[in-house]
């Protein structure tokens, strides 16, 4: 390895130095407190509304988990819809983080990707695509459920 | 009312934390990072026990945010591993989050074959 | 020994001024809103201008571009010697598959969004070199295109920063001719690449405006000429963050263009039409080009332009293996 410091190369990283503090000096930061409200608020009324279908359900004699996994599968229809019909990337626009952390976000990710690779038909097109985030997303999941499975087979042995 | 109340706040905040760190952290955090981190942080939450507690308090709340999801894959894991052992572990998650899972692909793809990308 | 023709460090003069004798723009409903819409020659109605996919409706806005810009001379596609052009997209499809309709001898270039510049200059040589009497130079992009290359697909619920720009849907050609009326190319300054080690994907301009900066201040150098030799010095695609921060280069480096300095990125939209910092894309230039400016130089009321055309050379592969954003830009003096 050469240790040598290269004056040419210490010159280089002085400039850039100097330059990312002229970018941050001029680049406008993203309005915090605008965002941070929508964010909340968007995300808040999302969870509650699924909140009201659980409670709904569980008024009909749904069982506690039946009703929380139904819950789960109709915000995920509902995420769905509202992408296909064009909806749910506007609200993303002011929602940010309020509409990609409910689960009607991953359902956003999920259709807004195999939409787009339609016209790359409909195997390796939308059927592949329809991955695109929710693979890493599944095998983060699973990944760590199973370690944790592992860890208390472990200690519980 | 007060179930959707908590669910509100506790929803809300989840949201909130996420919006922050897209804001305040490095600017190449992109929503699939945010759904990636809230389930990989949900589960191990979960693991510890400390998941269960804001179910209680939030409802959907708290398990509507994907963490809610990586929870609901940890617990099936748990309760499968005191059943089967070491089978559990690979199998419990799944079966827990089968309803969500096959959900989120079907009507993915049946959006997706129906709608158009708008312009 | 360095060429007879070149001056300085990275510029070269033509001993025959290339004249660009027509010239024709096409852009998208977004970009014909906005303030120079009655500049271009056709607004599309919608972004797949009559085809099945945006692919194609790219590659179909830089062929009718192409063909509008002879049909102004009376020429066909057959009376061209040479085309060349590039795109934003992977393997250039949208210029490939223009050029296989339009059979034109073909050179593809891709130089990001510099494309514009950068086929003005191959094209400028190879006629000065002798080679050539009558070429096309184009360069076109598209939104749709280029986001789902590169960054989100539409429908997915993303909140762009205020650094981020709006890749232009636009198409722009030119006619060189050896001899005829019109504007003329008289010199032009080859960019290096930059790279002040930005990273940020959601801002282009920021990466960008070293490498603009660095090829204006060698142009004047390499030229000798004083830094208000020019009536307007124009950028490509810097947006109003990289316009800014290009401009607290040019003081800090002491060569600030005078009387006017702009950006095609600025100048595209109007700020209530949601594009953020500005426009982007290979269209961007290329449509200001071949739109509003090259109107003005004809109607006199610009007679000697400095055009940058400014690239950003990332691609989504180079990004996920944390690599920075490598800037380039090129100069073509246009004047009258």
């Amino acid at each position: 390895m050469l240790t040598t410091p290269d004056p040419a190369n210490q010159l280089k990283k002085i400039e850039i130095e100097d330059y990312e503090t002229l970018v941050q000096q001029v680049k406008p930061k993203p309005p915090l407190l605008k965002n941070s409200f929508w964010a909340f608020v968007v995300g808040g009324v999302i969870c509650m509304l699924a909140q009201a279908i659980q409670n709904y359900l569980l008024s009909k004699g749904a069982g506690k988990t039946d009703a929380a996994s139904w819950t789960s599968v109709i915000m995920i229809f509902l995420g769905a819809l509202l992408t296909g019909i064009g909806v749910y990337n506007e609200l993303g626009k002011i929602a940010g983080a309020g509409s990609i952390v409910p689960i009607t976000g991953f359902s956003n990710a999920i259709v807004a990707s195999a939409m787009e690779f339609k016209r790359e038909g409909y195997i390796f097109g939308v059927g592949a695509r329809i991955f695109s985030v929710a693979g890493p997303t599944l095998v983060f999941g699973f990944v760590i459920a199973v370690l944790i499975g592992a860890i208390k087979v472990f200690i519980s042995s | 009312m007060i179930s959707l109340y908590m669910a509100f706040l506790i929803g809300g905040a989840f949201c909130l934390i996420g919006q922050l760190i897209m804001d305040l952290t490095k600017p190449d955090v992109t929503p699939g990072h945010i759904l990636v981190g809230y389930i990989s942080v949900g589960a191990i939450l979960s693991g510890l026990g400390l998941y269960e507690p804001l179910v209680k308090i939030g409802g959907a709340g708290a398990s509507i945010p994907l963490s809610g999801f990586g929870h609901v894959l940890t617990q099936g894991t748990l309760k499968a591993v005191e059943e089967k052992g070491l089978l559990g572990a690979f199998s419990g998650g799944v079966e827990a989050a089968a309803a969500g899972i096959t959900a989120a692909i079907v009507f993915g793809y049946l959006a997706a074959v129906i709608f158009n990308p708008k312009e | 020994m360095p060429g007879t023709k070149k001056k300085g460090a990275q510029t070269v003069v033509f001993d025959n001024p290339l004249v660009l004798t027509a010239w024709a723009s096409i852009v998208g409903p977004l970009e014909g809103g906005g303030p120079w819409g009655q500049d271009f020659d056709w607004i599309m109605e919608d972004y797949l201008f009559g085809e099945q996919t945006w692919e194609k409706g790219e590659s179909k806005m830089l062929r009718e571009t192409v063909k509008h810009a002879l049909n102004k001379r009376n020429l066909e596609p057959a009376d061209a010697e040479l085309f060349v052009a590039g795109d934003l997209l992977n393997q250039l499809v949208s210029t490939n598959f223009a050029a296989r309709e339009l059979s034109i001898p073909f050179l593809g270039l891709y130089g990001a969004c510099s494309t514009m510049a950068e086929s003005l200059i191959v094209s400028s040589m190879l006629m000065d070199g002798g080679f050539f009497d009558r070429t096309v130079a184009a360069a076109c992009s598209h939104h749709y295109t280029a986001e789902r290359q590169f960054r989100f697909p539409t429908e997915q619920g993303v909140q762009k920063p205020p650094s981020s720009q709006w890749t232009a849907t636009a198409a722009g050609a030119v006619l060189l001719e050896s001899v005829g009326v019109g504007p003329r190319i008289t010199a032009a300054t080859i960019g290096r690449v930059v790279d002040m080690g930005q990273k940020d994907i959601a801002d282009m301009g920021s990466a960008m405006a070293p490498a603009a900066v660095d090829t204006i201040k060698t142009h004047f150098k390499d030229m000798n000429l004083p830094t208000d030799y020019y009536d307007l010095v124009v950028t490509g695609d810097l947006g109003k963050i990289g316009m800014a921060i290009a401009q607290q280069l040019f003081i800090k480096d002491g060569v600030s263009p005078r009387p006017n300095y702009s950006d095609c990125g600025v100048l595209l939209f109007d700020d209530n039409q949601g594009a953020l910092s500005g426009g982007s894309g290979c269209g961007c230039s290329a449509c200001i080009l071949c739109g509003p400016l090259l109107k003005k130089m004809l109607a006199g009321d610009i007679k000697k332009l400095l055009f940058i055309a400014t690239g950003a050379l990332m691609s989504p592969l180079s990004s996920f293996q944390g690599e920075s954003i490598p800037g380039i830009a090129h100069a073509v003096v246009i004047e009258n």
